[in-house]
């Protein structure tokens, strides 16, 4: 697991404090916020516990908030992260999922409740009874609040690349008795990931790509996760034109991404903000951009754009189709 | 700046507050506040994420500004320029003068009903009802546009008015439109407003970003749309307010005084509430809650040319227009082609701007 990683959660709690001072880490923080909206469509999940193996425990694992000791293979988790309760399912320990937190809208059989992992209550989560808790953010204090009432918690940040996602998935794997499938749920996003990065056209290599997060023109840069995808399908992001000061995630100026003239348009913000590739042919100055007189405007999924688990192949496989011909 | 062997150099200094403080002609100050306006709108052209040419923006200014006398300038900037300079800088530019100019005029307007130099546009609720507003439909609404009008600036402009409504119902309930009872319904309302906002936004946490965006202000997405939506209630009630200031000048004696010198206190207030209410809610519609404008220019500009309404008003027109477009400048450019907050700019211009005015005023003294 990246060492970086506690650092990131433990700046989340932090921004809180001192938002107005912190204003552009709290926008990267929004950003990375898991999207609004309904799944798309399902995937399988659940019925594979027959490989689950309770003789690996108790097992000790090492995510952000450091080691952490399972005695028995967990029955009962409660997820508070919307990436962890998709690899859950997809690693085949749907079965064992108790609940899930308000953003956690994916697979549609995922026993959403209204706890949110924003304003996480630890009462709340506890009500559950859990023997596993697993969070992507320490928001006010969280972690602390359940280690002192002795549940179990793993704490997954944010992946800042492909093989932090992976680690994730594998760890999610050995704490819930399923090693074996996220082995190969990993191996089916890696091949997948692979085969969408061959079928890129070699003509499409170097391509401008704009990686919309609102129609503010937040965007991604090619040190964030979701950028890192780009990078590995040949595209030059144009949110690295930005300084580093403005973080991964910075806020870009209209007339720049204009004159950059973007060869494909990536829209993560097609469901909170309803922006479509009709919406942006609309909007002043982007008539003559090349991906919009192209139609190649990609109007991806919110959630899986800003998430990093199983379907981040999806999302791979959307975008080089995009690159086709 | 001043040094610490300053202080008897009265005038030396372009910042210097109280010793140009008695008389200095209206015409001279009014130029002057005209020629910052003039100088903050060209270098707001001119600079932005893309480097234009200074001449190609000219001729293309000459050419669409002589357009309709069928005269044809050549030479203009082509394509993606010209797109870049007309469709996105300029709108963004004269909103920007819009909005500061609003925000600055209706500032002072506060502080001159309120007899409070604490007062802002923002202090009787129309912020808190302008949030509310935008963080509802932002959270809620099924539609993203009524029409060509976006859902939320027509919710943040029926916010901001509601909470400035609010306020007077209450203050009209609990006292009559005497200020201090006003203030107070106001803080009330603004509290009010201010917690339900925060309800439905930690109630819809995947919104957060969005609302986020919102509340802090921006100009980034200014079109040409923008302007034509604000510029009339922009104008109507820069006008009624233009039109108030020796009225102003008068309450500022106290109620009752100025009630013996002809002037009805409380239709006063009234009047130049809501005129101030419907300029600060067009501003606030089109460009989110950008803080300290409204504040700090009417001071400003007392610190330059005096106390007196006449003059406080309409220099607080244009020197907010200047002060907003600068700060959008700097939002623009010092992070390019990444963007700042324009409500952190504001702020972080502003006050020690500010701070130094405070300064060397009190050293005059």
């Amino acid at each position: 697991m990246s060492g970086s990683l506690p650092r990131a959660a433990r700046s989340t709690s932090r921004t809180q404090r001192r938002s107005r001072v912190a204003l552009p880490a709290l926008t990267a923080l929004l950003l990375v916020l898991p999207a609004c909206g309904d799944s798309a469509e399902g995937e399988d999940e659940g019925a594979a516990a027959s490989s689950s193996s309770a003789a690996d425990f108790p097992v000790t694992l090492t995510a952000d908030n450091g080691e952490v000791t399972l005695e028995e293979q967990p029955a009962a988790i409660v997820s508070m992260s919307p990436t962890a309760t998709e690899t859950l399912f997809a690693i085949g320990a749907g079965d064992q999922v108790e609940a899930v937190d308000d953003n956690s809208n994916h697979p549609a059989d995922a026993p959403i409740t209204d706890l949110s992992a924003f304003t996480p209550n630890a009462e709340a989560i506890v009500a559950y009874e859990p023997d596993l808790v697993v969070l992507s953010d320490d928001q006010n204090g969280i972690v602390d609040s359940l280690e002192a009432l002795d549940v179990p918690v793993l704490l997954l940040g944010s992946a800042e690349d492909l093989d932090d996602a992976y680690a994730q998935m594998e760890l999610l794997g050995e704490a819930t008795g399923h090693a074996d499938e996220a082995a190969d749920a990993v191996a089916d996003v890696r091949d997948r990931i692979e085969s969408a990065v061959d079928s890129v056209p070699a003509d499409a290599a170097g391509q401008k790509v704009f990686h919309e997060l609102g129609p503010e023109l937040y965007s991604a840069d090619s040190s964030t996760f979701i950028g890192s995808i780009y990078s590995l399908l040949g595209l030059e992001n144009i949110a690295d034109g930005a300084p580093d000061p403005s973080g991964g995630y910075p806020q870009l100026s209209a007339e720049y991404v204009v004159e950059q003239a973007p060869d494909l348009i990536v829209l993560a913000d097609t469901k909170c903000c309803d922006q479509s590739a009709a919406t942006v042919a609309e909007r002043p100055a982007f008539g003559a951009v090349p991906a919009v007189v192209d139609g190649r405007v990609v109007e991806a999924d919110d959630d899986v754009a800003s998430r990093w688990g199983p379907r981040i192949a999806d999302f791979a496989e959307t975008v080089a189709e995009a690159l086709q011909g | 700046m001043s040094t610490t062997t300053s202080r008897t150099r009265p005038g030396r200094t372009t910042a210097g507050p109280g010793a140009v403080r008695p008389r200095r002609s209206t015409a001279v100050v009014t130029g002057a506040a005209g020629l910052a306006l003039v100088v903050a709108v060209l270098a707001g052209i001119w600079v932005g994420a893309v480097p234009l040419a200074p001449g190609g923006v000219v001729l293309t200014l000459a050419d669409r500004a002589l357009g309709p006398f069928g005269v044809d300038v050549p030479g203009g900037l082509e394509g993606t320029q010209a797109a870049v300079l007309l469709q996105l800088r300029l709108p963004r530019v004269v909103l920007a003068v819009l909005v500061g100019a609003a925000l600055a005029v209706s500032g002072a307007a506060y502080q001159g009903v309120f007899r409070n130099p604490l007062a802002d546009p923002y202090l009787l609720g129309a912020a808190a009802g302008a949030g509310l507003g935008a963080t509802l439909t932002i959270a809620y609404s099924p539609v993203q546009s009524v029409g060509p009008v976006g859902i939320v600036p027509l919710a943040a402009f029926a916010g901001a008015l509601f909470g400035v409504f609010c306020a007077l119902a209450l203050g009209s309930v609990a006292g009559g439109a005497h200020s201090p009872t006003l203030l107070l319904a106001g803080i009330a309302v603004a509290a009010f407003l201010a917690a339900a906002q925060n309800l439905v936004q930690q109630q819809n946490s995947d919104d957060l970003r969005e609302i986020y965006g919102w509340m802090i202000g921006q100009l980034g997405s200014s079109q040409w749309s923008d302007v034509l939506l604000v510029l009339p209630y922009l104008g109507v009630a820069c006008a009624v307010l233009l039109c108030c200031g020796r009225a102003l000048d008068v309450l500022a004696v106290g109620d009752d005084e100025a009630g013996s010198l002809g002037v009805h206190p409380g239709r006063l207030r009234l009047l130049v509430i809501l005129a101030a209410s419907l300029a600060t809610a067009s501003a606030v519609a089109v460009s989110g809650l950008i803080g300290f404008v409204g504040l700090v220019v009417p001071h400003i500009v007392r610190r330059l040319a005096g106390g007196s309404y006449t003059r406080v008003l309409p220099l607080s027109l244009l020197m907010g227009g200047a002060f907003l477009v600068l700060a959008d400048l700097i939002a623009r450019v010092i992070l390019s082609p990444a963007e700042l907050p324009l409500g952190v700019v504001t702020a972080f211009v502003g006050a020690p701007f500010f701070a130094v005015l405070l300064w060397a005023g009190a050293r005059r003294r």
